[in-house]
Parts: structure tokens; C-alpha cells; sequence
């Protein structure tokens, strides 16, 4: 009873997708989860939300609190594994799932999990190419200058890299304006960038001066952490660049403020 | 080991309170990794290499009293004398007890962050030794009185108006000037070289020893090392017991492995291979070798679910590419070992008390472990030390239970819905104008760098039901 269809009546042969929304869009940016379930629908896909989702439990495992994680793992699992494709706009979201819940579990719930993993994509890697979405247009505007984050977990773990660039062409028909050293991290870290501030503050302060060269008038990127990280800093020194989460931009969805401005 | 671990906040905020080292950090780092990518791309068979090296790792440390006995065995058979050292202490002696059957009072040193680890130097210092480095990083902060910044690079911390300083006091210039980087070079190198003629004992380390016939292997730059270990009559070459492999060409397998992480070259200038003493005939080399194995935890280590720590090879290419150490620099740490390998390492060999801070040091960017020629998973290591950490409740309390809290809560799904609808509306509320809070309660991490980003109005979970239920009257 946890899952509802968000198109009643699908034809035959779509992809079923549950959508695995994330604790930050979930909290500080729904619009990325509507953003990420209307190019889903473009892309041909039955979209549903399982409404009894929370976090995927990254904040305790990354502090090294195990025994907090392995329940909440179990209930992700318990939760997602009926779908046929489980999607997760976030890098670091689809790692947890894919990478550390198989690490974590032991005997059949490892079993369970590598069957979820198998099974979970984020969110671009799945529109183009699991669900390989037609191009299209979408707005915005492709004279739009767009820089992109590349987060760290969804880079190394799970291999994102030319699909979101692609996606941008092929949708929107905008070219990234490519921020030097865009494979070093931002300085979020999850809890680190609360326990070790300055350092934390160095380093996104020298991604956020990468992104201003850049000229850019978006910094674009597929994990909120990052994100958020990135906007606050912006917001802080009072620099004018709007970030904002890739599927808002893909969907065409620019009418919410960008991340952390006023309106 | 001499450490400061404990004080890493502190270390790292002054570290970055001097913006010139930060930017020339920086820019080193950049060309570190740059040069690395440069000889990577250019060598089709790395990883395959890297694997087939792995595998040779795993098996000696698998197998390590047999490959040790080994090489034992043959080095001594070589006339080598070899000894095992279970800690600092018991190493430090040794090499003392050597020095003083020889009655020797100047030890010319190649570089050996072994040493560093023991604290040699000083050990030996206070007995009345005169201990001279000779690699020219290990010179340069020698004569600064400070600790190596980085395990292949030591005096990376050191610009070369700094060393041009440091030369115009320790040294007797008269009028020269040393403008150039190779007048530099040149002075340390005359200096040097009195004391390679001089120096009663050579001490040296190695990057690995050799089982099948009882060799070790150095790789450098500098040559250095061939003099320390030729020239005066005794040699004592200083390594871990970890560093042992089965035959000669897996010791070169590792080092084109080593050479292209560290520094982007093929091979490094020198690799040297030392069987043991002067053999009849021959007219140079040591009358008398020794070789001192530390062990220094690292059985425990080999037991542990750390293990894997121990394929290090120490290239220093986690250092290179890790953002924090390059943000703060290798002296912040407090410890021989910097870096993702120096956070892993440390608190393994010191304590976890003293420098529990270290494996928090670190964003799970993944970086280190990408690079790492040895595939050892840094981050994964680092958060199971985490996880050590809060078991013996050494992080902050607030930390500890906030995690815990929020933990429940996320296994509750609808108490935290219900508190998360209200939290984030009021958050709203209080933050749409400004789009976000430049302070805020329990956020003080968060906000002593950025702002705090305001929430949209309502949370996805909320909207979304709203909409089912919409969808469901209509
Ligand atoms: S851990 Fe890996 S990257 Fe770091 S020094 Fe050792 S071998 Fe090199």
C-alpha cells in the first residue's frame, strides 16, 4: 500500500519506475523530484513514488555509525525492491544504494541489496541510457551559459560524466561551459563541511572562483549536497550565479528561484 | 613518532591563514596531478599492472613470515646482518648500537620516512651523533629544524626563496648569492659532499626487500642513497617488515608502478639494488651491512581488517590529489605520514585517542583511492575508522546523537514526515526573502562559511500526497 501510480493507466510495455526522491530534494527542493518525474514520462516511463521514503541513510554511514545505518538500509530495500527500475536524482544517493548498502548488509540481505543495486540508476544515467530519452526540446534557452559540478560519488561510483553534457545538447541544446578542475571536490563532504568548516570553506570557495571564471550564469549539478554547499557559499560573498539541479534545467522548469535566493 | 594529531583543526587553520603557501599548495598540486595523468595516459598497461602488483601484495603479506624468513635467510647468507626491530625504540637502539661498535660519530642519511616514524634523527642527535640527511629535501628541512610535509616530497612546503633564506643563515656564503635554483643545488651538494667522505655509517631505506636472493631495492632521484650506502663503511638499511616481495622483477613491477604515481616518470633516475657487504676483490662498497626491520604494529596491522594499509607503496599520489591535504598541507597532520595514507596509517600506529580527527578528514571524494596504484580503498578505510571512532566515543556527543536521532526518525517515516512538513515550512517562511540564513541554530559549521539556503515551501512528500489525493477525488 506504500506505492501509488502517478499515471493511472499506463500502456503496455512501459518502463516502471520508482522514483527514490532523496531527503534533500524531499526537504529543500521538491522541484527537482517533479522536475525528475516529468523527464521521466517524457522518456516513456510509468512513474511512482513509494510514499514511505526518508533518507537513504548517507549521513550516519558516512560518519561511520553502521549499526544506525543497517536498519535504514533494510527499509530502502524493503521498499524499492518490487520496482523494476529504481531512479535517484542524486550521484551520491544512487552510490549508497548501488555501492555501500551491498558493503554494509551481510548474507541475505547483501543478496537483497545486490539485486537492488542492480536494478538503481540515477536519474541521467537512466534517461539516457537505460531509457535512452528522444531528443527533444525543452526549454530554456540554449544561449543560456551553464557550467556543471561534477559531484564526486557520481562521478567515481557511479561513472556520470558525459551523460548529463549529452542530456543538456540533446534537450535544451546547451554546451557546458566547463569549470577547471570540475573533478576535484566541492568541500561538502556530508557532515564534514559542519565539522571541519574552514577546510570545508577553502575548498568551495576555490570551486565557486572556478565556476565564476567560468563566466557562467548557472552552475548546474546532479547532487543537492553539493549543490547547496555551492549556492551558500555564492549567497554568502553575494555572487550572482544561479545554482540549480540538472533536471530542473533538463525538464525546462526554471520558474522556481534558484537554489538559496530570496524571491 | 612525535605527533600532534590531536591538534589538526588548529594545525589546518593556521596552515590556512597563510594564503601564499595555500596558493603555492595549489598550484603544486595541480601539477602533480597533471604530470601523473600525463604518464598514466601514456602507459596502456597500468592497470593492468596495478592488478598484477595487487595480487603480488596480497600474497606476500599473506604470506609474509615465510617471505621474511626468506629473506632473511638469504641475506644473511649474502654476509648481510639482519635484525627486527618491534618498535620505535627497539629500532632507534639498534641502529645506535651499531653506530657505536663502529665508534662512529657522523651517519650520512638518505631519506627514509621509516626514520621519520621512529624519530631517528633526534634519538640519535641526543647520543652525540652527528646525523646528516643527504636527499635534498630531507637536507633542507634537517636544516630548518621541521618535519617532512609530504612522504616524497618533504620540503614541499619550502619555496625557493625560503630555502635561498635558510641557506643565507645556516651556511657560509662570503658573497654568493645563489640566485638560481641550481646555485642552490649545487651549495647543498658541496656541502654534501664533505660529508659523504667523512661519514663513518650510511643509513638508508628501501622500497623493497627481496625474498628469493635476500636484495633491497631504493628507487631515487638524487643518487643520494648509492653514496650513503657506498661510501662509508657501514650501511644499515632502514624498511618495515611489509615491504618484503618474492622476486626481483616483482620489485620492479612495483617501482613502474611507483615512479609514474609520484613524480610522472617512467622510472625514477636511480634504482638500486644492494646485495650486501664488500665481497672479495672488489674494490668499493660497505664492509659491513645491516638491515633493521621495524615492525611497529604492523603484525597487528596484517591481522586487522586494515590490512590492505599495508600495500601502500608510498607514492604519495593520495596526497597529491586529496583536496584536504592539499588545502592544509602535510604538516598539519602532525605525523610522518600525511595525506589519505597518513590518516589511515597514524592512528593505527599511534593511538585512534590521539588522532581520531584524522580519518575525519576527509570529504569520501573518492580521489585518493582513484589514483592509488596500490587500489587500496582510502575512503572506505577512513570511514571504518569512523565507525571505530564513535564505538569508543571519541566524536563529539552532539555528533554522535544527532546522527542517531536523525537515524530513527528517517526509520519512522511518518513521525518524520509530519516533523519535517512543519520544520520546513516555518524555515520557509522565515528565510524566502533572503533565499537563505546566514545563521541559524545547531548549523554554526555550516554557517561560519556560507549561508544557509532556504527551503522551497513545501516538502516534496507533502505536495506530492496533496496531489495524489487530487488526482484520486477528481
Ligand atoms: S596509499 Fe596508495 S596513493 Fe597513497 S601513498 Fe600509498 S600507494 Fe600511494
Amino acid at each position: 500500500m506504500n506505492e501509488q501510480h502517478h499515471d493511472q493507466s499506463p500502456p503496455p510495455q512501459r518502463m516502471r519506475v520508482s522514483l527514490f526522491v532523496t531527503c534533500l530534494a524531499d526537504l529543500f527542493r521538491p522541484s527537482v523530484a517533479f522536475a525528475s518525474i516529468k523527464l521521466l514520462e517524457q522518456a516513456g516511463c510509468e512513474v511512482m513514488v513509494p510514499l514511505q521514503q526518508t533518507c537513504c541513510g548517507q549521513p550516519a554511514y558516512n560518519s561511520g555509525d553502521y549499526e544506525a545505518t543497517v536498519p535504514l538500509a533494510q527499509q530502502v530495500i524493503a521498499l524499492l525492491e518490487t520496482a523494476d527500475y529504481v531512479v535517484v536524482p542524486s550521484g551520491s544517493c544512487a552510490g549508497m544504494i548501488c555501492h555501500h548498502y551491498p558493503k554494509l548488509l551481510q548474507g541475505e540481505w547483501r543478496d537483497r541489496a545486490l539485486k537492488l543495486a542492480a536494478k538503481t540508476f540515477e536519474l541521467t544515467v537512466f534517461l539516457k541510457d537505460i531509457a535512452r530519452i528522444e531528443p527533444q526540446r525543452n526549454n530554456p534557452p540554449s544561449t543560456l551559459s551553464v557550467t556543471y559540478h561534477d559531484s564526486c560519488a557520481g562521478l567515481r561510483e557511479m561513472s556520470i560524466k558525459e551523460q548529463p553534457r549529452q542530456l543538456l545538447r540533446e534537450l535544451c541544446g546547451i554546451e557546458i561551459n566547463e569549470l577547471e578542475q570540475s573533478e576535484v571536490c566541492c568541500g561538502f563532504g556530508g557532515t564534514f563541511c559542519a565539522k571541519m568548516p574552514e577546510i570545508s570553506g577553502k575548498m568551495v570557495n576555490d570551486k565557486l572562483d572556478h565556476a565564476l571564471a567560468t563566466g557562467a550564469k548557472i552552475l548546474a549539478g546532479g547532487d543537492l549536497g553539493c549543490l547547496l554547499n555551492i549556492a551558500g557559499r555564492a549567497q554568502r560573498l553575494g555572487q550572482e550565479i544561479e545554482v540549480r539541479h540538472i533536471a530542473e534545467l533538463l525538464s525546462g522548469d526554471m520558474d522556481t528561484s534558484p537554489i538559496g535566493e530570496g524571491r | 613518532m612525535e605527533q600532534h594529531s590531536d591538534t589538526f583543526l588548529d594545525n589546518a587553520s593556521e596552515a590556512l591563514k597563510n594564503t601564499g603557501q595555500a596558493e603555492r599548495r595549489d598550484k603544486i598540486a595541480l601539477f602533480a596531478s597533471q604530470i601523473r595523468t600525463a604518464a598514466i595516459d601514456s602507459f596502456e598497461g597500468f592497470d593492468d599492472l596495478r592488478h598484477h602488483v595487487k595480487k603480488i601484495r596480497q600474497h606476500s603479506l599473506d604470506n609474509l613470515d615465510y617471505y621474511l624468513s626468506q629473506f632473511e635467510k638469504e641475506a644473511v647468507h649474502n654476509g648481510n646482518q639482519v635484525h627486527f626491530a618491534r618498535d620505535s625504540e627497539e629500532f632507534n637502539s639498534l641502529v645506535l648500537d651499531i653506530c657505536q661498535q663502529h665508534d662512529a660519530r657522523r651517519i650520512a642519511k638518505g631519506k627514509s620516512i621509516v626514520t621519520e616514524e621512529t624519530g631517528l634523527n633526534s634519538f640519535l642527535q641526543s647520543a652525540g651523533l652527528n646525523v646528516m640527511e643527504t636527499d635534498l629535501g630531507e637536507y633542507i628541512i634537517q636544516q630548518a629544524g621541521e618535519t617532512p610535509s609530504h612522504i616524497v616530497s618533504p620540503a614541499l612546503h619550502k619555496s625557493a626563496n625560503e630555502i635561498r633564506e635558510l641557506f643565507q643563515q645556516k651556511h657560509d656564503l662570503g658573497h654568493r648569492e645563489l640566485q638560481k635554483t641550481s646555485d642552490l643545488v649545487a651549495e647543498a651538494r658541496n656541502v654534501l659532499r664533505e660529508h659523504f667522505l667523512q661519514a663513518e655509517v650510511g643509513v638508508i631505506g628501501a622500497n623493497a626487500l627481496i625474498a628469493e636472493n635476500g636484495y633491497s631495492m631504493l628507487v631515487t632521484n638524487e643518487g643520494n642513497g648509492d653514496l650513503c650506502a657506498n661510501l662509508p663503511k657501514v650501511l644499515i638499511i632502514c624498511t618495515t617488515i611489509d615491504r618484503v616481495l618474492p622476486r626481483a622483477e616483482d620489485a620492479t613491477a612495483m617501482s613502474r608502478l611507483l615512479a609514474r604515481s609520484a613524480t610522472g616518470q617512467p622510472h625514477s633516475c636511480y634504482t638500486s639494488f644492494y646485495s650486501g657487504p664488500r665481497r672479495e676483490g672488489e674494490i668499493d662498497g660497505p664492509l659491513e651491512t645491516h638491515f633493521v626491520l621495524l615492525d611497529n604494529e604492523r603484525s597487528n596491522i596484517l591481522s586487522s581488517d586494515y590490512r590492505e594499509i599495508l600495500e601502500c607503496i608510498r607514492c604519495g599520489a593520495c596526497l597529491n590529489h586529496c583536496p584536504i591535504y592539499t588545502s592544509v598541507g602535510g604538516h598539519a597532520y602532525g605525523s610522518a605520514y600525511s595525506g589519505p595514507i597518513g590518516s589511515v596509517l597514524t592512528p593505527l600506529l599511534t593511538s585512534l585517542e590521539q588522532s581520531h580527527l584524522l580519518p575525519n578528514a576527509c570529504t569520501s571524494c573518492g580521489r585518493c583511492a582513484e589514483v592509488c596504484p596500490a587500489n587500496i580503498p582510502l575512503p572506505d578505510l577512513l570511514r571504518d575508522l569512523r565507525h571505530e571512532e564513535g564505538i569508543k566515543k571519541l566524536s563529539a556527543p552532539r555528533w554522535r546523537y544527532g546522527l542517531k536521532l536523525h537515524s530513527w526518525l528517517a526509520r519512522h517515516p511518518s513521525i518524520y514526515q509530519t516533523l519535517t512538513a512543519t520544520s520546513i515550512r516555518i524555515l520557509h517562511r522565515l528565510g524566502r526573502k533572503r533565499g537563505g540564513f546566514s545563521r541559524l541554530p545547531f548549523t554554526s559549521g555550516w554557517t561560519s562559511q556560507r549561508d544557509f539556503p532556504a527551503p522551497q515551501e513545501n516538502t516534496f512528500m507533502q505536495l506530492y500526497k496533496a496531489k495524489m489525493k487530487q488526482n484520486n477525488e477528481r
